[in-house]
């Protein structure tokens, strides 16, 4: 089958600060193979983002820290790359990164040109000289649909749509073979949003990449993945096949709670399906399974110890509700 | 752009009209009459009389403040001082150059120090280096200007003989209160840069910067200072117009005859011309110093440029 490109091994990241300790990431394994795309899907403060930096390396200096695991890419343990090296033939050349908000994301007293030539010209592998760096911005600018001559303007004279293009055309400049697009519609209007992510899907088709999507869009997901990885408090409590999350019959409750909460076309409802309670505190989680306090099948043995993978094919459950009825 | 500046310099006018009235005020309600400060104690009431309608102090205040004006719009002539009887346009004109020259090394040498130490403190937060870096600066922004002077001649001009102690006769004499002057400055301008690149750093647009594996050298310089200049600045464009104004106290420690002991003893001598026309230069050097700063902010971030046009 197509080759693997990036394997990441229970992978455990945690915010250190004074006070506290903000388990953030507990424990998450997933691969993901040459041109596929993979869905990261969760609540706000599931441990995506952090999954992401921690893949470039990217995490706060002081507090962030990758406590145990593995990330290796292309066969490299990239735990073990040295910063140096980092920037110079990883980030930005062989791992791109699409960040949540372009209001934020681009810097305001550079122009978007110089920007987006900043990273050509530092992975310069082709030798390109400062005309053609030009042209090559042009070209980036003009793939992303933004007339070349806009390349002087500054962020501020941009909307917030051609904004997250930008952003874009920065992170594919280099042509990297993944792209981490952490919520790349999120702060964008639902219009833009479809322009956005058919644009980045057709020229991750374009350039044979591979994708690391986050969203808590299942929607987005749907039309643009591969894999799906649902993560919860820090762990993945399943993943699978697009047609094993989206089709399968057997799913984690929190599963079931995320699709639950999707307004149906087919039925009248007045209000939508919530999963009751919060996300738990990551400075203090709960004992066993993660998801337990808020889940409606919720065990003795749930409250004790953390659920064993059921694993089904590629189709994997982190429940004991499954595991109980494979043992029986 | 063209047109803010024109406006921006049409405006200095009202302001040194403004400042000249007020200095002008309160140098006629503080009591005492220069005549009488000249002859001293031992002179009669007619020879005071008689010295003060020479100097045409007899005349009344409002008179006195329209010939003022008069005099510097028509003829661009501040008076003459009631002391020395010296052109007062020619008494500031000698010492600017060596006020001028004071100011700039000190700020250039507080810029030198101040900013790169502020980079590096904030760039390595919470470190020995940072921790150290942010000690000194408070101690060195509470001493005194005159006990630093005082310290830096007993060094280097009493123990070492490597530097003079006064005088203006070449580079070399102003080394020692540049030095001086220039010392609590860029503990000034090494906390506002830690600041502002502490607060910068944390930035979306840095995370991107270093998403693109450019060297890091060039996400703090290129990237993070160019966002955290306009403190920067500001805060440098106010010490400037501070140190032309504000180096009395070292212009005295190192004997050293600039403007700054020429608006104190104009003051303390009641010698009206004098006092009026330094404070109305140093208004207008204020003035400038500030429209260049705006015009700086507008270099430096094009969203502010974008405002100035229109």
């Amino acid at each position: 089958m197509s080759e693997n490109l990036i394997r990441i091994k229970d992978l455990r990241v945690s915010y250190k600060t004074d006070f506290e300790t903000v388990r953030a990431v507990n424990g998450i394994s997933f691969d993901l193979n040459k041109g596929e795309v993979i869905g990261l899907v969760g609540e706000t403060g599931a441990g995506k983002t952090t999954t992401a930096l921690s893949i470039m390396r990217l995490l706060p200096f002081r507090t962030g820290r990758i406590d145990s695991g593995s990330i290796e890419f292309k066969g490299i343990d990239m735990l073990k790359v040295p910063d140096s090296e980092m920037r110079k033939s990883y980030r930005g050349e062989k791992i791109g990164m699409i960040f949540q908000d372009p209001m934020t994301a681009l810097n305001p007293v550079i122009p978007v040109g110089d920007q987006i030539a900043e990273a050509i010209t530092h992975h310069n592998k082709e030798k390109l000289n400062k005309a053609q760096v030009e042209s090559r911005v042009e070209a980036m600018l003009e793939l992303v649909g933004i007339p070349a001559f806009r390349k002087a303007d500054y962020p501020h004279q941009f909307s917030g749509g051609m904004k997250q293009r930008v952003v874009i055309a920065i992170a594919l400049a280099c042509e990297p073979d993944l792209l981490i697009a952490d919520e790349p519609t999120t702060a964008l209007d639902v219009t833009i949003q479809a322009q956005v992510l058919a644009m980045i899907t057709e020229l991750r088709k374009k350039l044979g990449m591979s994708m690391i999507l986050i969203t808590h869009d299942l929607g987005i997901v749907a039309q643009v993945c591969d894999k799906v990885a649902v993560m919860y408090a820090g762990e993945l409590v399943e993943q699978g096949t697009l047609e094993d999350i989206f089709t399968g019959d057997k799913h984690h409750p929190y599963t079931i709670g995320l699709f639950g909460s999707i307004p149906k076309l087919n039925e009248e409802t007045d209000r939508l399906e919530t999963i009751d309670g919060m996300m738990p505190d990551p400075t203090c989680l709960p004992e066993g399974c993660k998801f337990s306090p808020r889940c409606k099948h919720c065990m003795e043995i749930c409250k004790q110890s953390p659920p064993v993978e059921f694993i089904d094919g590629k189709h994997r459950i982190a429940c004991h509700l499954y595991a109980a009825h494979e043992s029986n | 752009m063209f047109r803010y500046v024109i406006k921006r310099i049409l405006l200095l006018i009202p302001i040194m009209i403004g400042v000249s009235f007020i200095v002008f005020t309160i140098l006629n309600i503080v009591p005492g009459d220069p005549a009488r400060v000249i002859l001293g104690e031992s002179a009669t009431a007619d020879e005071v009389a008689q010295l003060n309608h020479e100097l045409g102090y007899d005349q009344p205040f409002v008179t006195r403040y329209v010939n003022f004006l008069k005099g510097v719009i028509t003829k661009f002539d501040f008076g003459t001082s009631y002391r020395t009887r010296d052109s007062v346009l020619e008494d500031i004109l000698t010492r600017i150059p060596i006020s001028f020259k004071l100011a700039s090394f000190s700020i250039l040498l507080a810029i030198c120090i101040g900013i790169p130490l502020g980079i590096f403190s904030a760039v390595k937060q919470y470190s020995l280096f940072d921790n150290i870096a942010r000690f000194i600066g408070i101690f060195m922004a509470s001493v005194p200007p005159f006990w630093l002077g005082m310290m830096l001649i007993y060094f280097f001009a009493l123990i070492l003989h490597i530097l003079p102690s006064s005088g203006v006769s070449s580079l070399k004499h102003y080394i020692l209160p540049s030095l001086a002057l220039a010392i609590p400055y860029a503990s000034a301008i090494m906390r506002f840069t830690r600041s502002s690149m502490l607060e910068t750093i944390r930035q979306e647009y840095i995370k991107t910067a270093e998403a693109k594996g450019i060297p890091e050298s060039r996400v703090i310089l290129n990237h993070a200072l160019r966002n955290a200049a306009l403190p920067i600045i500001t805060i440098i464009g106010t010490s400037f117009g501070g140190l032309l104004g504000g180096a009395v106290v070292t212009e005295s420690v190192f004997s050293l005859p600039g403007l700054g002991t020429l608006l104190v003893t104009g003051i303390r001598m009641k010698d009206i011309p004098v006092v009026m026309g330094a404070t109305v230069f140093y208004a207008f050097m204020f003035g400038c110093i500030m429209l260049i700063v705006d015009l700086l902010y507008a270099f430096a971030d094009a969203r502010i440029k974008a405002k100035y046009s229109k």
